[in-house]
């Protein structure tokens, strides 16, 4: 499959259950983009009321969001400005921390 | 939200073994005309130090269950954390670590090792607070799980 910047890209991206009721629902979404930073940006476009669990004020995305391509955590790949081919599945995926303290 | 029998004694007992240090895990079932939880499911506490005051669970952990569930057909819909010596009531650190709306947060507070009071929290859509829950055994998915095993 042709992976140039002209193709267009159909990126998965698996919504956390918790995330649904702002994307009306959908388990998962389709959109267009060739790094990760574009198409959380085509998602958060279609679905505003995502931003702000997504991203914090400055506009980051929020330390306890972890966006894994495929298997990997973006972390170890190039984090926002990692490529994604046709077909490739994002996800979204919490850190989850706190305390007593 | 509703809890099976199954799941509180899962978190009471997770609590109580690893008391002074707080325990955490998943809350697995549905998200469908409120939260229903079937199971329980004990995670490692991944913090670096202070694991009596502080919990955190692995993303990568969190991402293979949720898999594993979403295989079964069902959601990771929440997370259990415990309060050793300390009231179920969410910390500023729980605040400040908060994630999204709609999971379930659930306290369970251990006095001297033995579970006490347990709490359920859900963020609010502006995530300025935590707004308490009402937890209601669910004896129906209760009595599914007994003829089950």
């Amino acid at each position: 499959m042709s992976t140039s910047t002209n193709h267009v890209q159909k990126i998965t991206v698996n919504i956390p259950t918790a995330l649904r009721s702002f994307t009306d629902n959908a388990r998962s979404v389709q959109l267009e983009g060739h790094t990760v930073g574009e198409v959380l940006k085509q998602l958060t476009g279609r679905f505003p009321a995502l931003r702000q669990h997504l991203y914090d004020d400055g506009g980051s995305l929020r330390s306890f969001v972890s966006i894994y391509l495929g298997d990997e955590d973006i972390r170890h790949l190039n984090r926002e400005n990692t490529v994604v081919s046709h077909a490739d599945e994002l996800s979204i995926v919490p850190s989850i921390a706190g305390g007593g303290a | 939200m509703k809890i099976s029998a199954a799941a509180l004694n899962v978190i009471r007992r997770h609590a109580a073994e690893t008391s002074p240090e707080e325990c955490c895990g998943l809350l697995i079932g549905r998200l469908e005309d409120g939260t229903s939880v079937l199971e329980a499911v004990p995670m490692a506490n991944v913090f670096s130090e202070n694991r009596n005051r502080r919990y955190r669970i692995s993303p990568d952990a969190l991402f293979r269950a949720t898999r594993d569930a979403e295989r079964r057909e069902l959601d990771v819909v929440g997370f259990y954390h415990s309060h050793p010596d300390h009231p179920a009531l969410p910390s500023e650190t729980d605040l400040a670590e908060a994630t999204f709306p709609n999971y379930v947060y659930l306290i369970q507070s251990v006095r001297s090792g033995e579970p006490t009071e347990i709490t359920a929290w859900r963020l609010s859509d502006d995530r300025s607070r935590f707004v308490g829950e009402i937890i209601s055994e669910d004896r129906q998915q209760s009595k599914l799980n007994q003829v089950e095993k």
